[in-house]
């Protein structure tokens, strides 16, 4: 079975688009974030049109349906993740999600799970994007942690095979991604889960990449917390989730203090709400909420196994298109188990700024530079990478014109005739 | 669109030609650049002499726009008074900020003037920029050690 693209495209208004003096728009950037179907749009515009007021907040009737809109949406990302309800955060982003996490984590007394002391271990990996590395560091150097990480091999893949030694007795958080931004990879969280759960610690999922294109189970993944954004998902920008086992969220404190997060307050002293509502200070983003369950609904309706299936047809014929190509090089796995629709690739003699300038003036919209993964660009040995990053939306035509304007780029500057 | 706008021939030959692209070993100051938003990285390294700019060297890694830009102000800059270059420098940065609308001024700016296409990209102003702005910090470096 595969995916009617052509109706599906009918859905996203901008992919209609032409550009740069009427190319038709090749939208191959899904991974920076993902085109909006009519659903989403008017999704949220109704909530403004139709329901706006604070949720949580007042008696009257706009108030209670702001309220009912945005639980609905908490209840469909819970079906989404086959979660509990009361496990949903609502963020701003997947990346204030993991801050979040680090500065709840950061901000627990002596003798609760979460607390951090010097001695203790946080393991990352190299492949994180900046988001899942950066908020682990800086947790490091606040409680005197040690931070340390998993490097990757030449195939693009997690190197595990020291995982006693990097989750070591004193670990307590271990925060890796599900699928690579750059390189494509889906890691095996089993031996991961295992023994980090073994030694004690918590598993931190950055499932950005794969929430959005896999059929996501938290209890099957063996997770304690996972983060992904909702723009990536179909959604608008502005709203991101953190779910969290019940249990864990129970014995977590805060990060961000104020309205609607708390249970009573005096002068001196205040006390928390329960979780979801103990992490969601202030006003939500509602219409954000909301239009993230049209598109996750969207999703649903139309099936995360057959968009994954679909996803790898496409990366297959890119794979097999660019290995094709003389002095082209693909960083990442090259064959299609355990990866996802993400394929970053350099042609040489030609810096990828160029190629995605290039590229863009054919109308086709890539992704260049470090991906917000410096240490993984190192590891990999190169500044920067070109990237395409595939969606429901996305036609194998749409992977011959670019395997075709390479060529051109080729010619144009020069490196083949 | 037409590209070559963009990629004028003065352009890519800086790139395959960089000029100066070698740092050397007489300066009074390094600096070193990055466009966080790229990665593209310049080490520039500068000296005066009497009065004028005798040496600005380079190495670094980037794209056309930043590498060529690079070699074409170091060429121009070298044998300039301080008060030449900052001259070149500010128009220059007013022409990458015209918005398409300046084909630059030929007699101060040179071979730099082919560098108005991008002024049409504004994602790219920062590449034709990197050299500039490690000779700009570069240079008040120097002066601030001589105050």
């Amino acid at each position: 079975m595969t995916l009617n693209v052509i109706e599906i495209r009918k859905d996203f208004p901008i992919l209609q688009k032409t550009v740069r003096g009427g190319k038709q728009l090749v939208y191959l950037d899904s991974g920076a974030t993902s085109q909006k179907p009519n659903q989403v749009i008017e999704a949220e515009s109704n909530f403004y049109r139709l329901h706006n007021a604070a949720a949580h907040r007042g008696a009257h009737q706009l108030a209670e349906e702001a309220t009912d809109a945005f639980e609905g949406a908490r209840r469909s990302v819970a079906s989404f993740l086959v979660a509990q309800e009361e496990e949903i955060i609502f963020t701003k982003s997947a990346t204030e999600s993991i801050n979040l996490l680090a500065y709840s984590m950061g901000n627990a007394p002596e003798g609760n799970r979460f607390a951090i002391k010097p001695g203790d271990r946080i393991v990352v990996s190299e492949m994180e994007h900046h988001a899942n590395l950066i908020p682990w560091q800086e947790l490091a150097k606040r409680t005197g942690a040690e931070l340390s990480w998993f490097s990757i091999d030449d195939e693009g893949r997690l190197d595990l095979s020291k995982i006693e030694q990097i989750i070591d007795t004193k670990t307590k958080v271990v925060a890796v991604t599900h699928q690579s931004n750059v390189l494509g990879t889906i890691n095996p969280l089993r031996s991961i889960t295992t023994r980090a759960h073994e030694v004690g610690a918590v598993v931190v999922l950055d499932a950005c990449q794969s929430a959005p294109h896999l059929p996501l189970n938290v209890a099957e993944l063996d997770v304690d917390f996972l983060a992904f954004s909702g723009h990536k998902a179909l959604g608008p920008t502005g709203i991101g989730v953190l779910w969290g086992r019940a249990e864990l969220l129970d014995e977590l404190p805060p990060f961000l203090f104020g309205g609607s997060m708390i249970e009573t307050v005096t002068m001196t002293d205040s006390t928390w709400a329960k979780a979801p509502r103990k992490f969601e200070a202030g006003v939500p983003n509602m219409a954000q909420a909301v239009g993230l369950q049209a598109g996750l609904e969207y999703l649903q309706r139309i099936g995360l196994s057959k968009i994954h299936d679909h996803e790898m047809l496409l990366t297959e014929r890119l794979i097999n298109g660019l290995s094709a190509i003389e002095d082209v090089q693909i960083f990442g796995p090259k064959t299609l188990n355990s990866r996802g629709g993400v394929i970053s690739f350099s042609v040489s003699g030609i810096h990828p700024h160029d190629l995605g300038q290039f590229l863009d003036n054919q109308g086709i919209a890539v992704r260049t530079g470090h991906h917000c993964a410096w240490p993984l660009n190192k590891a990999l040995g190169v500044q920067s990478t070109t990237r395409a990053s595939f969606y429901l939306y996305n036609l194998e035509s749409e992977i011959d014109v670019l395997l075709e304007e390479i060529g051109s780029a080729q010619r144009y500057f020069g490196t083949k005739k | 669109m037409n590209l070559d706008h963009l990629y004028q021939e003065v352009i890519l030959d800086h790139y395959k030609h960089p000029e100066n692209k070698q740092l050397s070993i007489d300066k009074d100051v390094q600096v070193h650049h990055v466009n966080p938003s790229c990665g593209d990285e310049i080490t520039l390294n500068l000296s005066l002499n009497n009065g004028v700019i005798a040496n600005v060297s380079w190495d670094g890694e980037g794209c056309s726009i930043s590498m060529a830009s690079a070699s074409v102000m170091s060429g121009l800059l070298q044998g300039k008074s301080p008060e030449e270059a900052t001259q070149i420098l500010e128009s220059f940065m007013e022409l990458m900020q015209s918005k398409g609308t300046s084909k630059g001024d030929e007699a101060l700016l040179e071979d730099a003037v082919a560098f108005a296409g991008v002024s049409k990209y504004p994602a790219r102003i920062k590449c034709a920029l990197l050299g500039w702005m490690a000779y700009k910090d570069a240079f008040l470096q120097i002066q601030g050690k001589s105050k």
